[in-house]
């Protein structure tokens, strides 16, 4: 099975793009399974279902979603397998710019849309710069030049990265991405694969549920900024 | 193996490859000395920067000279086209479809056809360098030759230079720091110059004059498409320009096609307006997912134009009238205004 991690901020297209990669997929006579991470209530299990793509959704409620994410990867995977899809993507919702889900080895898609603002590309981190390829969304209704501002913007922050136009509306641009998935390598399972980037670390107070404010109640992974003289 | 380069000053760097600079602010990693090496840079951070980098100090420096080998390879710009041609492949219902189609810099040509009829597929298809791989079986050549999957990938996005009236320009910047911006990322010498051009290209086109420190979502409808165009006919690398409408707002649309195709683009225009589809030397007609045919536009249809070209003068003398609080006089003999 090929596998795909897909991460980009909430609204970006992230599924609009992989209902539009599935109808590329469906006619070279392969199958896109999803496994969609999210923090709060996702109707994208409904859309993909309708759509006839398997999908599963997880919650991660009052965990930090990355973790959670990394947490059940390799379920994910085995999930995937078992539904017998030819290629299964794993997507990541916004969760914070410090992150991404990219995996070494496997396929990692960003999707960023180009109404965003052309400080984005440098604003979201890791989950565009150490992404293999980039699709930039919504580029039907801004003008060429910025559209080719952005992506240049983008190609900046990851030069390694393929950088392809998507538009989840009319499907254009899709071909491309399925050329690219479909030179994903195949990955036989995660048990032992390696983050490209670490995880936030944690474990404060505020991990375990207190919620009152003030030096008193702010326990363990703790740092305070610099407020300079004035403050006191 | 350590790349050469993690031992020359970062001076040297930055006149070279002036983007090296980014590698810093996007890490979030502090700003290195001119005289320091990347070598001594690295090996030189504290063990809180580079906890915050979620790297070792080695996996950084490798990361850096990667992110050299690969900025040093960026093409920014589409590839040249000399002829694009499209190869007929099958319709919605699997009938072939009759199509050698060859297009050169200068050309014109309009896509006609209701929605649903195939025309965003042709331009897809297009923008994929289509190989038989698409729905439509279509195959696209440039200059005579099929392209290979690195062309068309990196030629992704960049073959087709758009033009829609749904587009509006989104950044908060004056004309002049987004022209600025726009030569930036087509790495052009002379920016300034290249702004001031185009300015004054699309100062031309539309009928009101805007100044170079307007902020673009000042511009007036007309203005911001005058704008578009000249700046995609001086500033934009994509050999191939889809029209996709252009309403008429004040632009000269004779004009704003002539400086496109002077400019050595292929001009695609999707659109039912006459004028602008006489404009054109040919038609195709989509019905059923592929070009039904290809008309030629006839030397009596080019001869319509004088008129269709006073009609729609007379039309935008009238709106002229209404914008200046005038009354309005239109009459078959065509003295609206005597």
């Amino acid at each position: 099975m090929q596998l795909l991690t897909v991460a980009g901020p909430p609204s970006s297209g992230k599924t609009s793009i992989l209902l539009r990669l599935a109808c590329v997929l469906a006619r070279r006579g392969r199958s896109l399974g999803v496994v969609k991470f999210d923090c709060l209530a996702s109707r994208d299990r409904e859309i993909f279902t309708q759509a006839g793509i398997p999908c599963l959704t997880g919650l991660s409620g009052a965990l930090c979603p990355d973790h959670f994410f990394v947490c059940n990867a390799a379920d994910a995977f085995a999930w995937g397998q078992g539904r017998g899809v030819s290629v299964l993507a794993i997507e990541s919702a916004g969760l914070c710019n410090r992150c991404a889900p990219h995996i070494e080895g496997v396929l990692a898609l960003c999707v960023v849309d180009s109404l965003s603002g052309i400080d984005t590309p440098a604003k979201i981190g890791p989950m565009l710069r150490l992404a293999d390829v980039v699709a930039v969304t919504k580029g039907d209704v801004v003008s060429q030049a910025e559209r080719e501002v952005f992506a240049f913007r983008v190609r900046r922050a990851n030069p390694r990265a393929t950088v392809l136009f998507v538009n989840g509306l009319t499907g254009q641009g899709a071909e491309a991405l399925a050329h690219v998935v479909g030179a994903a390598p195949d990955t036989t399972g995660l048990d032992g694969a390696t983050l490209r980037f670490t995880m936030p670390a944690a474990v404060c107070s505020y991990c375990l549920g207190q919620r009152k404010i003030g030096l008193d109640h702010q326990m363990g992974n703790v740092r305070k900024m610099d407020f300079g003289q004035d403050a006191s | 193996m350590i790349d050469p380069r993690l031992n020359r000053p970062f001076a040297d760097l930055w006149r070279e490859l002036p983007p090296a600079r980014d590698f810093f602010l996007l890490q979030g990693l502090p700003q290195p000395l001119p005289d320091q090496t990347p070598a001594a840079y690295f090996a030189g951070l504290g063990s809180e920067v580079l906890t915050e980098a979620a790297a070792s100090a080695s996996d950084l420096a490798q990361a850096f000279a990667r992110f050299l080998a690969a900025l040093a390879t960026l093409e920014t710009d589409a590839p040249s086209v000399a002829s694009l041609t499209i190869l007929g492949g099958r319709d919605k219902h699997g009938r072939a479809e009759n199509l050698e189609l060859t297009l050169v810099p200068g050309d014109v040509a309009a896509l006609v056809g209701p929605t649903g009829s195939g025309k965003s597929r042709f331009l897809a298809d297009i923008e994929w360098l289509a190989h038989g791989d698409t729905p439509t079986g279509r195959r696209v050549l440039l200059d005579g030759h099929p392209c290979d999957a690195a062309v068309r990938l990196s030629a992704s996005g960049r073959l087709i230079a758009q033009l829609s009236q749904n587009m509006q320009f989104v950044m908060d910047l004056t004309v002049t720091d987004f022209l600025l911006a726009h030569a930036e990322s087509r790495l052009v010498a002379d920016g300034v110059g290249a702004a001031a051009e185009v300015i004054a290209l699309a100062n031309e086109l539309s009928g009101e004059a805007f100044s170079p420190t307007t902020a673009l979502p000042a511009l007036s409808g007309g203005q911001s498409r005058a704008l578009m165009i000249a700046d995609v006919a001086r500033l934009c690398a994509s050999p191939i320009v889809l029209v996709d409408e252009l309403e008429n707002a004040g632009i000269d649309r004779r004009k704003a096609i002539e400086l496109l195709t002077g400019s050595g683009k292929i001009v695609l225009m999707a659109t039912h307006d006459p004028l602008l589809a006489l404009l054109a030397g040919r038609r195709l007609v989509f019905a059923a997912g592929a070009v039904a045919a290809v008309m030629e536009t006839s030397p009596a249809e080019k001869n319509c134009l004088t008129a269709l070209a006073a009609a729609d003068a007379r039309l935008s003398a009238l709106r002229e009238a209404l914008r200046h609080g005038r009354q309005l006089r239109f009459t078959h003999e065509g003295d609206d205004h005597a």
